[in-house]
């Protein structure tokens, strides 16, 4: 039992001191003076907004990305103590005292300087040379638009950096798969990759084609697994269902989990609210919830209700009437019923409220007990204040002359019958005899004489409709579409039997007690869909770019300028590097097609294992690069030139890969090798000095003069800021 | 049952004898070397009448061990060998298949069929006959009440009026590539339509104008996919009840039916996808003797019908993806084979070459050609093209016009933008409404030739008239600072400080100024683009942008839509960005100066490739425009594979005459399941593979199929598929159908594999034949029987909807989504 006594403990230590000096130099490059500048910089205008959100609890919706990310920016407040007391207003404002500057930059900057010695471990495990791997991890930490990226409240360097990892421990991983298969190290490295995965997409939408690329590849080695006759059937089918856990649930179950929290850490409601639905809202603390709180669950005959559209676009808005009516003749000719005026209103009004009334009876009271109201009824819809029917026919609605107007009915005894019963469709109904509940079920209106259904038709009315929202009955009914969906938001047992009663009843605010909360998934589901739809009107910026002009570093990016003098930080790659990335992809492609024809050929210019080993970098690197460019020019959106970093990145890696290649298969003779080498060192020197060149803009801690700035303006497209008058 | 359906079979062979496929036109040569050649398995249509599973793909030594292997003695005389048979029969001499060793075993209904004398040229003949009998059904279904209805159905009123345009030789512009419509044309032309008719919109009757012929071509295109879908099937598999199951599917799908009746351009897209497919399946068949005259002729009517496809419409681009990657694994294949130089190779890489990309483009490019050299006439289409290109059309203010050269000051002048479908800067005499900006004079961009697009050119310090005779004439040149003066109103161009009514980060532009007077915000520097300071300014070739002197932002449209206020016409901003982008780039398009002399503008006239090039921009600009409005129910691509809804072709109501396309359920439904199993059994056939399972013979030949030939429809319909959820602009139901021709060959091939699978894995011959002739069987009753359960959805139907009891539909409506 007491073996263990019989031996000396031993730890044998096995550090690798350039992983070490990368690491600090990485660290030094990217800390240094972190909290310079005291002031917003560019896009931490907009994620600092989300971190004050974090600190006081209250939900957002940003579409730009999972929360993941901006929960990692927030636990530096978090760490720093900040209170989320700041007015991120404008970029270039000077932070408050209560801003902790320093920690808020902290993890955007760690990350990025540990992915300076990761280059090296990536490329040590893809089987290349100790001086390659410092090659890449050398160029890595001199890359100015990664620096830049890095020192500030972004994001793009945790995208990299979990990219990196996702690879890294993919490799780890694989080589780990050749001697020890279902070891700790194995599991260790395969589950990393999973995690790594999930939070790079956790950060960015981008992080997926990463971890499309991994999966692929992942898929490549199990189809060579499966064929592998030397392993029997249950130990392949074993190492199928690891992968399979590793890469496909564990990401999923962590993508839930990153909602899991972001909910749960937002639960107060914000000035986002309005974009989700009633039950969404309502889960919140304050907002709707104040309201609806003790709302009956189950409408009933009598019940006085709001209609809020569910589809909600272009603005959420309710079902709302008022005293005026359509105005007789159109501008453009056409005629209308002239009767009161029925549309969506964006604001609470007490005109929004209705009374649903069985069509059989007249009070407009609850009875006791209340009837409920089921899938399939006939009710009628009374407006609280003006007590008239709601109602549509055959006439034109005012905007949408193919749809029919909907009204509420005044009778002109001009054989013109009201028809005003309205059939009960509840679109999420459990059973057939669902009873209709306040804000969970989500109902259509189908109108008894005509079948058209009441529908949001998104156009504003002119002046005599006040601007408010068309609401129409639409004939066609071609499908489902959530703008025919309406949902009920508040809702209370009428008592009043008469007008006046009643109308100073609507004005009350409701009363009464039952709690209800939405399941995580069912909030998760509705606000990644909002996410993912929420229109980021394309607007232009000065400094956008196309996806083309990045790859030549075309364009920049103004980030902050000193408020007087004309120090600043300028968004721009080092040049040499870019362009011998660039020309290492295409001499990689050009290589490996002259290889693979030849080999098809059955020319082997290369030995088997070389061979393996260039195709892998060449799938992880180009095609890191690839996957992160490519989709760029299928997206819609407004683009940027630090879109482009992480597939920079991987074209990094690439740059060593193909210069070891050119130097041990191309160069044949020592003598053109040392030549070759010699080069390389005058080209790393080039990169160093260009790195240098251009570091005031990189760290903005320099001002440069007026004929310096213009002497480092190296390309037209280059806004470098320059003050006239100083 | 079984006697029966075997005798029902045999009587029906007696007029169809079998017989060997042989000499039916150039496919059909390199077919006969093809029999020599192991690896592409040949059924015999009697053996596939009596059941015997012929699918002999494996070298003749190796599958009589695999027989012994697999066959228990008990039931020797079962599948394994008749599945030898044929294959005996097919190399050796014909006599030798006649007598069977087993001929005994089979009912005794088959004997009577089967003729000593049998002959090459009766089996030939009864494929031709099934053939023919395919093509006729096809033709009798699709051209059945053609003429009905009388009106303009749904698109109709676009492609008819298209082609009627071609008649009339007016210029129009469309979406999609000019072939489609200019076949629709011809066809009216060529059956006497002479394109008076107005085509205004759906519902309008027809009346003595003869239309028949347009929907007669349409549908002549349409009946043609039914037997290429057959001829497709039965090139890949090989086998008759997989070929004929497709062509049922096809040919009884309602919506196939539906979409080939009218005058549209789908019809005839999916004719050009289903030849290009036909033509590189058979041309994948003359493989083995490459150079030979199908080879060349297959090769090249495969380029020919990737050219018409695209020619047709953009989406014509998926065929020829496809058609590309088979190009390139066969290339490769080539390539790796060790016994062909390089230089075979080369000659294989340039043949492929020269039919697959240097053909169809030459025949794509002719397609314009022909379509800029009919349409010579101004028409509806003029606005969206440039200055220079309007300049071609008779009619046209700009045709044969003569207009000074250079701009100089006191011109009057139109400013086009160069983006299309924007128009002219334009202003009018009404003011920005309150709260939008300063309540000046509007100024927007309007597609119409109208007075109020004419601008003076001044200079910004003088107020002199420049067109006093005592004056020299002074140019503009690059660099100068400018006014523009609205002609009618006489008030300036002006910019300021307040934000753009639409787009809230940029200037508002209006109209300032009383007679001219105004103030420095009327000053604008008319630059060119590319060009050096000091040079005078051209008529229509000048790319010019005006930046405003005060604020430095740039004149621009923002291409949106003014509400009523401003007669929606498009917004005008003065951008900050200072970015060229085509918003913001004009061009002086009239011009009149009385004291500068004339030159024709037939000098400007753009050459063909120019011409070429603007009309893709211009049409792709347009396709990009089809946007999807949010309130609006579109349909979504998940949609269609599931046929979740159907479009309206013409009526709505009880009392009209109602045709609805909508794929028949029983077949889209079965295509649905057929893709799932054939994912299914792919994936497991693969991994068998993969881990070295020795398949047995059979099962070897059919995975082949499946694999192979089923993989290529696979590929067809994705590639037919999912790129239509990457598309932005409006989708509609109908552009399913080509990816549903590909499923539906799919299906052919998966259930034929199936029921060959299954009945080989039992045991007694005889159910396995029975099983199969059954299972076959079914197949096609079932959706002969579907489709007279749906047919009134595409001959049309009237009276009451669905819903009602009393509708012959009533009991139909299976999804709630369906609204016949």
């Amino acid at each position: 039992m007491l073996g263990f006594l019989k031996h000396p403990v031993v730890v044998t230590a096995d550090i690798n001191l350039n992983v070490v000096a990368l690491t600090a130099m990485g660290l030094l490059s990217r800390l240094w003076q972190l909290s310079y500048p005291r002031a917003v910089v560019f896009d931490e205008v907009y994620y600092g907004q989300y971190i004050s959100f974090y600190m006081k609890r209250i939900f957002f919706l940003d579409g730009s990305g999972p929360p993941f990310g901006h929960m990692l920016l927030a636990l530096g407040g978090y760490l720093g103590g900040f209170d989320g007391n700041f007015l991120w207003n404008r970029i270039g404002a000077e932070y408050s005292s209560n801003v902790p500057v320093w920690s808020l930059r902290l993890l955007p900057a760690l990350t990025g300087a540990l992915s300076v010695p990761m280059a090296y471990q990536i490329l040590s495990e893809l089987g290349f040379s100790h001086c390659a791997a410092m090659g890449a991890a050398l160029l890595m930490l001199i890359e100015n638009a990664l620096i830049t990226q890095s020192r500030l409240m972004l994001l793009e360097s945790v995208l990299i950096f979990f990219n990196l990892l996702a690879v890294l421990s993919y490799l780890k991983f694989s080589n780990s798969q050749k001697q020890r298969p279902f070891s700790p190290s194995w599991w260790f490295w395969l589950t990393l990759t999973g995690v790594a995965c999930s939070c790079a997409v956790g950060v960015k939408y981008v992080g997926v084609f990463t971890y499309l690329l991994v999966l692929a590849v992942a898929g490549v080695h199990a189809w060579h697994l499966i064929g592998d006759r030397s392993l029997s059937n249950v130990s392949v089918l074993c190492h199928l269902l690891a992968r399979a856990a590793a890469l496909l649930v564990v990401p999923a179950a962590m993508y839930l989990l990153f909602f899991y929290v972001h909910l749960s850490l937002v639960y107060r409601s914000g000035p986002h609210d309005q974009i989700m639905s009633s039950a969404f809202q309502a889960s919140l603390e304050g907002g709707l919830a104040r309201i609806t709180q003790g709302q009956p669950l189950e409408v009933a005959y009598g019940s006085q209700v709001t209609l809020k559209n569910v589809f909600g676009k272009p603005v959420p808005c309710w079902l709302h009437s008022h005293q005026s009516t359509y105005p007789m003749i159109y501008e453009n000719g056409r005629g209308s019923s002239h009767q009161q005026q029925v549309t969506c209103y964006p604001f609470k009004d007490v005109n929004n409220w209705w009374i649903v009334k069985d069509p059989g009876r007249h009070q407009l009271v609850v009875s006791n007990p209340p009837r409920p109201v089921r899938h399939g009824d006939v009710v009628q819809l009374v407006h609280g204040m003006t007590t008239r029917f709601l109602n549509t026919h055959d006439v034109a609605a005012p905007l949408s002359p193919h749809s029919q107007e909907v009204s509420c009915y005044v009778d002109y005894n001009v054989s013109m019958p009201s028809q005003n019963l309205w059939r009960l469709d509840i679109v999420n109904r459990d059973s057939d005899a669902g009873v209709w509940k306040t804000i969970l079920s989500e109902v259509r209106l189908v109108h008894v004489n005509t079948s058209a259904v009441l529908k949001l038709s998104g156009a504003h009315l002119p002046d005599w409709g006040f601007r408010q929202l068309e609401v129409v009955g639409e004939k066609l009914s071609r499908g489902y579409h959530e703008s025919t969906v309406w949902n009920v938001e508040e809702h209370r047992y009428g008592k009043s039997q008469e007008q006046e009663e009643r109308e100073v009843e609507l004005h009350s605010p409701t009363q009464m007690d039952v709690h209800r909360n939405l399941s995580f998934l069912a909030r998760f589901l509705e606000l990644q869909w909002r996410m993912l739809t929420a229109k980021s009107d394309g607007s232009e910026h000065k400094y956008s770019s196309s996806p083309l002009d990045w790859v030549t570093l075309d364009t920049s990016i103004a980030y902050w300028l000193h408020p007087r003098t004309s120090a600043q930080i300028h968004l721009l790659g080092n040049v040499v590097i870019w362009a011998s990335a660039s020309l290492a992809t295409a001499v990689y492609t050009l290589l490996f097609f002259w290889y693979l024809l030849r080999r098809r050929r059955k020319i082997c210019d290369l030995p088997e294992d070389s061979w393996l080993r260039w195709v892998l970098a060449g799938a992880l690197c180009a095609g890191g690069w690839a996957v992160n460019y490519v989709p760029f020019f299928l997206m819609e959106k407004t683009l940027f030139l630090y879109h482009y970093l992480p597939a920079l990145t991987f074209q990094i890696l690439l740059l060593p890969v193909v210069l070891q290649h050119i130097s041990d298969h191309l160069c044949r003779t020592q003598l053109l090798r040392s030549l070759f080498s010699a080069l390389l060192v005058a080209w790393y020197s080039c990169a160093c000095h260009v790195f240098n060149t251009l570091r005031p803009l990189t760290y903005g801690d320099k001002s440069l003069s007026p004929s310096e700035l213009k002497a480092l303006r190296w390309k037209d497209s280059w806004d470098i800021l320059i003050r006239k008058y100083q | 049952m079984l006697c029966a359906t075997s005798r029902l079979l045999a009587a029906r062979t007696a007029t169809a004898l079998p017989a060997q496929p042989r000499g039916r036109g150039p496919g059909a040569r390199c077919r006969r070397r093809e029999l020599h050649f192991p690896g592409h398995p040949e059924l015999d249509l009697d053996d596939f009448l009596t059941g015997r599973l012929a699918r002999p793909s494996v070298p003749v030594g190796r599958r009589a061990i695999l027989r012994r292997g697999r066959m228990p003695p008990a039931v020797g005389g079962g599948p394994a060998r008749s599945e030898l048979r044929p294959r005996r029969g097919r190399c050796g001499p014909q006599t030798a298949r006649v007598v069977g060793p087993d001929e005994t075993a089979k009912p005794a209904a088959r004997s009577r069929k089967r003729p000593g004398w049998g002959s090459r040229h009766f089996e030939a003949a009864g494929r031709w006959a099934l053939l023919a009998l395919v093509t006729l059904l096809s033709f009798a279904t699709r051209f059945h009440r053609l003429d009905e209805p009388p009106h303009v159905c749904w698109d109709e009123t676009h492609f008819g009026k298209m082609g009627s345009y071609y008649i009339n030789r007016t210029f129009f512009f469309d979406v999609h590539p000019p072939l489609g419509k200019m076949l629709i044309g011809l066809a009216g032309y060529l059956s006497g339509y002479d394109g008076t008719f107005l085509f205004q919109k759906p519902g309008d009757k027809y009346e003595h104008h003869n239309y028949m012929g347009m929907r007669g071509f349409c549908a002549f295109l349409g009946s043609l996919l039914v037997p290429f879908a057959y001829l497709i099937v039965l090139e890949l598999s090989n086998s008759l009840p997989a070929a004929l199951l497709t062509a049922a599917l096809l040919t009884f799908d309602t919506g196939c039916l539906t979409l080939s009746q009218y005058i549209l351009l789908d019809p005839i897209l999916m004719f050009f996808i289903m030849a290009a497919m036909l033509s590189m399946v058979k041309h994948n068949s003359c493989a083995n003797r490459p150079f030979s005259a199908p080879w060349w002729f297959w090769l090249s009517l495969t380029g020919i019908n990737l050219a018409g496809a695209l020619g047709v419409k953009f989406v014509g681009l998926f065929i020829i993806l496809q058609v590309g990657w088979n190009t390139i694994s066969d290339l490769w294949h080539l390539f790796g084979d060790l016994s062909l130089s390089v230089v075979t190779v080369g000659k294989h890489l340039t043949a492929r070459i020269l039919c697959l990309i240097v053909l169809p483009l030459t025949l794509y490019t002719a397609t314009y050609a022909v379509h800029f050299m009919v349409l010579n006439k101004s028409g509806p289409g003029d606005g969206f093209f440039s200055s220079a290109f309007q300049a071609r059309l008779s009619g046209n203010n700009l045709h044969n016009a003569s207009i000074p050269e250079h701009l100089a000051y006191g011109s009057v002048i139109t400013v086009k933008n160069l983006r299309m479908a924007i128009g002219y800067l334009h202003s009018h005499r009404h003011l920005y409404p309150e709260g939008i900006g300063a309540r000046q004079q509007q100024v927007t961009t309007y597609l119409h030739k109208d007075y109020n697009n004419l601008w003076i050119i001044k200079k910004h310090n003088t107020n002199a008239d420049p067109l006093d005779p005592s004056l020299p004439v002074e140019f503009v040149r690059h660099g100068d600072i400018i006014r523009l003066e609205h002609k009618e109103t006489s008030r300036n161009l002006h910019s300021h400080y307040h934000e753009a009514p639409l787009t809230r980060k940029h200037y508002q532009v209006t109209g300032y100024g009383i007679n001219g007077t105004g103030d420095s915000n009327d000053f604008w520097r008319i630059e060119v683009v590319n060009r050096k300071f000091g040079n005078r300014i051209k008529v229509l070739r000048s790319r010019i942008r005006l930046i405003h002197l005060v604020t430095g932002c740039v004149l621009g449209s923002s291409g949106k839509v003014l509400p009523k206020w401003g007669w929606e016409q498009l917004e005008v901003t003065c951008t900050p960005y200072l970015k060229e982008t085509l918003n913001s780039i004009w061009n002086v398009e009239d011009h009149i100066n009385p004291k500068l002399p004339n030159i024709s503008l037939d000098v400007l006239q753009p050459s063909f490739p120019e011409v070429l090039l603007e009309s893709h921009m211009v049409m792709i600009r347009g396709n990009n425009g089809l946007k999807p409005k949010d309130n609006e129910f579109t349909s979504k691509p998940w949609h269609w594979p599931v046929n979740y809804q159907g479009l309206r072709f013409s009526g709505i109501n009880d009392t009209d005459f109602r045709v609805y396309l909508l794929g028949n359920p029983v077949v889209w439904w079965l295509n649905l399941l057929s893709i799932a199993l054939y994912l299914l059994l792919g994936s497991i056939i693969a991994v068998a593979v993969q881990r070295g399972a020795h398949l047995p013979a059979e099962v070897e030949g059919l995975s082949q199929v499946l694999l192979r030939g089923g993989g290529q429809l696979l590929l067809g319909w994705i590639l037919h598929y999912f790129p239509f959820f990457l598309m932005g602009r409006i989708l509609y139901f109908h552009h399913y159908f080509p990816a549903m021709l590909f499923s539906s060959m799919l299906t052919g091939i998966l259930w034929d594999t199936l029921l060959r699978l299954w009945a080989w894995s039992l045991a007694s011959s005889s159910l396995a034949r029975g099983l199969y002739v059954v299972g076959n069987l079914s197949l096609l009753l079932g959706t002969a029987y579907s489709f007279y359960l749906f047919h009134p959805l595409a001959y049309g139907m009237v009276g009451p909807l669905a819903q009602d009891p009393r509708s012959p539909m009533a009991g139909l409506r299976w999804l709630e989504s369906w609204d016949f």
